[in-house]
């Protein structure tokens, strides 16, 4: 078996993804943190003004980021909805109930922020412009994702009913996307001259690639961290969680 | 055969109680009276989002009658037989949605021309209103019957397939009221209505099997 295959069929055994994720768990959460701090500093105070939109362009440095993550998270669950119905990876479920929250949250964040950003330069908090609105529209696929987890009985066939829903959407991302882009710019595209920036420069966009990494390694923490404590509550009678715990009361649990 | 054989099924049962067939057509109906009568004193406005208003009372109408595409079957066992007989659950499938869609969608689109007089759409829209809500609905049924499936047997289907279908409804209406509108102003839909066609052999192509899936899963405990 190659190296990979041999990665991938570990994956399917949650003791050794909670043993192994101990220390990233950390590493990214310090490294994350860190670089939120310096990209937001940096980018909030240090970066130059924009010569058209004055201070308010500066939310950029929360808004791309988070609206990066927000498709980037519902691709991620699309794949692991995928990996759940052909290889039956349990991992690859928990993995969709942990990120289903922490992604419709980032696209909340990411809305308003978007919102808050739209008041100062269209002049209005809200604009069915063509991103806006498939952003709005991918929050929604999160809140029928999570609620259909809710509705139904057992754990493992609502697991597979999400993954299904989880795929659908996912194709669907990219048509939302397109449809709503061809649709509002067809009809509305003075209001648009705005939003194309010009080209950044340095000072500019640095801060906000540490911002990005920082908030894509932050997120990626707080999925581990939730998917440790989905481990721990699944598979809650085995030996080895109750071992795990029994170390953990007596002070030395790692 | 198999697919010839449930939709013939499915149209016998819906004739027998014909006045459950006749509830998403009523609804329309019903809807787009409440639309004319809330706008019914601004007759140029009114007129003005007719064809899109039309649009969104069809999406929903479509998805509150796909809705219940599953729920009978599923609880006096005929679902179970047809998941058991051994031939592709996916022409199955699609037999069950093309005859839900000649009783729940066709009446829609036969219909739409006549409420878009009623709420004073121009002219020259209406046909094209009516033609692409007759490519557009076959989608809608498709992608409702993948949330109904999802949802089969939970008892409180309702708001949780909206939750579920109205994302995915989301392009549809795009192209579908795009197609109305750019007719109301005079030019050629032609785009958007082979838009809505390709999303229509996407969706008739794939979403049986996610349906067919979902409702395997639908009869496990």
């Amino acid at each position: 078996m190659s190296r990979l295959g041999a990665f991938v069929h570990r994956l399917g055994s949650p003791r050794w993804f909670f043993d192994m994720t101990k220390p990233w768990l950390r590493a990214l959460a310090v490294i994350g943190i860190a670089l939120l701090i310096i990209g937001t500093v940096w980018g909030l105070v240090f970066a130059p003004e924009d010569y058209q939109q004055g201070n308010s362009f500066r939310i950029i440095y929360v808004h791309v980021p988070t609206a990066h993550l927000a498709e980037a998270l519902y691709l991620a669950m699309g794949v692991a909805g995928v990996v759940l119905l052909v290889w039956r990876m349990k991992l690859a479920d928990m993995f969709i109930a942990v990120t289903a929250p922490v992604g419709m949250a980032i696209t909340g964040v990411a809305l308003l922020t978007g919102a808050i950003w739209g008041k100062p330069t269209w002049g209005a908090w809200w604009v069915w412009d063509a991103r806006t609105t498939s952003v709005l529209v991918l929050f929604f696929l999160y809140l029928g994702l999570m609620a259909l987890r809710e509705a139904i009985p057992g754990r493992e066939r609502a697991g597979r009913a999400v993954a299904v829903l989880a795929i659908v959407g996912t194709v669907n991302v990219p048509i939302i996307k397109y449809s709503v882009d061809w649709w509002l710019t067809l009809h509305q595209p003075s209001s648009f001259s705005l939003t194309e920036q010009p080209t950044m420069p340095v000072e500019m966009w640095l801060p906000l690639l540490v911002n990005v990494v920082g908030f894509y390694c932050f997120v990626v923490a707080v999925v581990l961290a939730g998917l440790r404590n989905e481990i721990l509550e699944r598979e809650s009678d085995t030996v080895w969680v109750r071992d795990w715990l029994r170390r953990a009361q007596s002070g030395s649990g790692s | 055969m198999i697919a010839l054989a449930q939709a013939g099924r499915d149209l016998r049962v819906a004739f027998r109680s014909r006045g459950e067939a006749a509830h998403p057509l009523a609804f329309f109906a019903l809807a787009a009276t409440l639309f004319g009568l809330g706008l019914g004193s601004d007759l140029e406005t009114l007129g003005r989002v007719a064809v899109v208003a039309i649009w969104v009372i069809a999406l929903l109408s479509c998805m509150l009658a796909a809705e219940s595409l599953f729920r009978r079957d599923f609880e006096d066992g005929t679902l179970e037989q047809m998941l058991l007989h051994g031939r592709p659950v996916f022409l199955a499938v699609l037999g069950k949605l093309a005859a839900h869609w000649c009783v729940s969608g066709l009446p829609l689109v036969l219909f739409a021309p006549l409420a878009g007089f009623m709420l004073q759409a121009s002219a020259p829209a209406l046909p094209v209103l009516a033609l692409s809500l007759l490519i557009g609905t076959p989608t809608l049924t498709t992608v409702g019957a993948v949330a109904a499936a999802l949802t089969a047997g939970l008892g409180r289907g309702g708001l949780l397939v909206a939750l579920i279908a109205l994302p995915l409804y989301v392009p549809v209406l795009v192209f579908g009221a795009g197609a109305s509108v750019v007719a109301a102003s005079g030019s050629s839909a032609l785009p958007q209505l082979l838009w809505l066609l390709a999303m229509l052999a996407a969706a008739v192509t794939f979403a049986p099997f996610a349906v067919g899936f979902a409702l395997r899963l639908s009869q496990e405990y």
